[in-house]
């Protein structure tokens, strides 16, 4: 800094006029008039049967369904996800055999319709009736009868865990490719084993990229769940939404209620997916730094002001960075 | 000044190096005794690096040997033929041979605690009390007790390669490669790496430095190696070769940089 050009008066700041924005203006009037004109209508539009709405939002059928479309989406994801890690590091070995099959898997699953897999899993309790495991020819340890009134719940998280395995196993791929190369060099150059530089070096920094889609994924397939009737299975949201409008010849009011339910969860689960990306965000989104202590903490606020300045305000809507 | 007792650590006999028909290395000898501080110059595209990154691996041998501390590298040999190592082998000959990378190759998810704590933790399974302390005193010695919490984005350039020599010194190695450790560098953070690499250096450490720092070459090398075209040109004690290079592609080289 010159000390030559230091005024010791205050400046006089510049307080230009803005550029003026007519055109937002005209943008809002026009937005919130036809939002009001559908608001009206929702008030006064006495097809939309508020009544029925309020009667049948807690029904215990409609409480159930959300509850088995829950499940039902978390059983499918955790499966798909179990897969996704082994297919995408069975893409990446060096074992060909291993990225044959995974390559062979993707483009099965993902080449054909999630309804025609969920059809085939359905009748695949035709298929094999009952399913024995043990040794071959030897005596059975396992015997699982799949034409029991487990009302193909099994079926369904099958055909929708391995259709999305091979979504999230081309995500997970791209996660685990974003990482810079030379950080498993630096990792392998300290002498660590080729496990844990994945788990501990790779993996937590492909997270940050991975995250996002998969929350993508993970609403599209709480949607998807609406398929299973396919299978079928009969206890979801949507077909018990269904059922009813169909009881009472009242579709509108039921379509509303499930609606209703499936934005609940979805925005459940993106409040659940901000958290974990800031998780995963540590150190790269710049954040204040740990306090190890309270002179080194003084010590990162001096040399760190902007991070220090501005803490973790910004809250992304994670569908935007997935796009 | 160094210590230097005559006896190689270091050995690379006959080093060759292929990217499928591109030949970079055209037979390498290099010996570096222990204690000393050998300099590796050239323009880029010699196989300077190449050379140093084979020394632990990252790259295969295509053809001759490199032996550090007596340990044939990358091979096992069995009644004349060789046999390639176990991963979990080469793992453990890494163990002994710290890295020094140009763009420095710290974990961003990691604080500059917690990048030096890795690998003794993990690789050597030290405690973490016992790995903290070491931690702490690794980041007294490179000038950063106070960066301790810091995650490397909000580390300077030259405070990240202080970090990651501090990371590589963890492990004890034997042997130290720097490769081209200023390079990524403003002008004025270089002096503070070259200061930690010095210290290193009198301390009687071990080390290969592929560098463009000319300067460093002459005060702390105790031998300098020209490379040009994937073999050695010239070498030799750093301040005769700098003041009296033989051969001509040698001089014309020295012209530019100096």
């Amino acid at each position: 800094m010159d000390s030559h050009q230091d005024s010791h008066a205050a400046p006089v700041l510049n307080n230009a006029v803005p550029v003026r924005h007519p055109g937002r203006w005209i943008s809002a009037v026009i937005i919130v008039g036809f939002l009001l004109a559908f608001l009206q209508s929702l008030f006064t539009n006495p097809n939309f049967r508020w009544d029925v709405v309020g009667t049948y939002i807690l029904d215990t059928k409609v409480i159930q369904g959300v509850m088995w479309t829950l499940f039902l989406t978390f059983a499918s994801m955790v499966l798909a996800i179990v897969l996704a890690i082994l297919l995408a590091f069975m893409r990446q070995s060096d074992n060909p055999v291993f990225r044959w099959s995974s390559w062979t898997w993707v483009w099965f699953f993902r080449g054909t319709p999630v309804y025609t897999q969920l059809l085939f899993w359905g009748l695949a309790t035709v298929l094999y009736p009952t399913i024995v495991l043990g040794i071959p020819f030897g005596p059975a340890t396992f015997t699982w009868v799949t034409s029991d009134p487990t009302h193909g719940l099994i079926p369904a998280i099958l055909g929708l865990g391995l259709n999305e395995s091979a979504y999230l196993a081309e995500i997970f791929r791209a996660g685990l490719k974003s990482v810079d190369q030379g950080q498993s060099e630096a990792a392998e150059a300290l002498g660590m084993t080729k496990g844990k530089i994945m788990r501990r070096i790779i993996l937590p920094q492909a997270m940050r990229v991975i995250v996002p889609p998969t929350g993508n994924e993970t609403i599209g397939m709480l949607k998807t769940t609406s398929l299973v009737l396919a299978v079928p299975f009969t206890l979801d949201l949507t077909f018990a939404t269904n059922a009813l409008a169909n009881r009472i010849y009242l579709p509108i009011p039921l379509l509303i209620v499930a609606a209703f339910w499936y934005l609940v969860i979805t925005s459940i689960l993106m409040v659940g997916q901000h958290f974990i990306e800031a998780h995963y965000g540590k150190g790269v989104d710049n954040r204040v730094p740990a306090a190890i202590n309270p002179a080194a903490a003084k010590a990162s606020a001096a040399v760190a002001p902007s991070a220090a300045a501005e803490p973790d305000l910004k809250m992304d809507f994670p569908e935007e960075e997935a796009k | 000044m160094t210590i230097t007792t005559e006896q190689p650590l270091v050995k690379i006999e006959g080093l060759h190096k292929y990217y499928g028909t591109h030949h970079v290395l055209r037979g390498i000898d290099l010996t570096v005794n222990q204690g000393e501080v050998s300099v590796v110059i050239g323009p880029s595209g010699s196989g300077k690096s190449t050379m140093l990154r084979c020394v632990n691996l990252l790259e295969t041998i295509s053809a001759g040997r490199i032996s550090v501390g007596g340990d044939l590298i990358g091979y096992r040999e069995v009644k004349g033929r060789l046999h390639d190592l176990k991963t979990k082998e080469i793992a453990a000959q890494r163990r002994e041979i710290g890295m020094v990378f140009q763009r420095f190759n710290l974990f961003p998810h990691k604080t500059a605690m917690q990048n030096i704590m890795e690998a003794p933790i993990q690789v050597k399974g030290q405690s973490k009390t016992v790995a903290r302390k070491r931690a702490l005193e690794l980041l007294d010695r490179v000038g950063l007790g106070d960066r301790a919490g810091h995650y490397p984005s909000q580390l300077s350039g030259g405070q990240q390669q202080r970090v990651a020599i501090a990371r590589a010194l963890a492990m004890d190695p034997e042997l130290m490669l720097f490769d081209e450790p200023t390079s990524a560098l403003d002008p004025e953070l270089v002096g503070d790496v070259l200061n930690v690499m010095k210290d290193l250096a009198k301390s009687g450490m071990t080390m290969i430095v592929v560098t463009h720092e000319i300067g460093f070459a002459r005060e702390v090398g105790d031998r300098l190696t020209f490379m040009d075209g994937g073999i050695v040109v010239e070498s030799g004690d750093p301040r005769e070769v700098l003041a009296n290079p033989q051969h001509p592609r040698t001089k014309e080289f020295l012209s530019r940089v100096l």
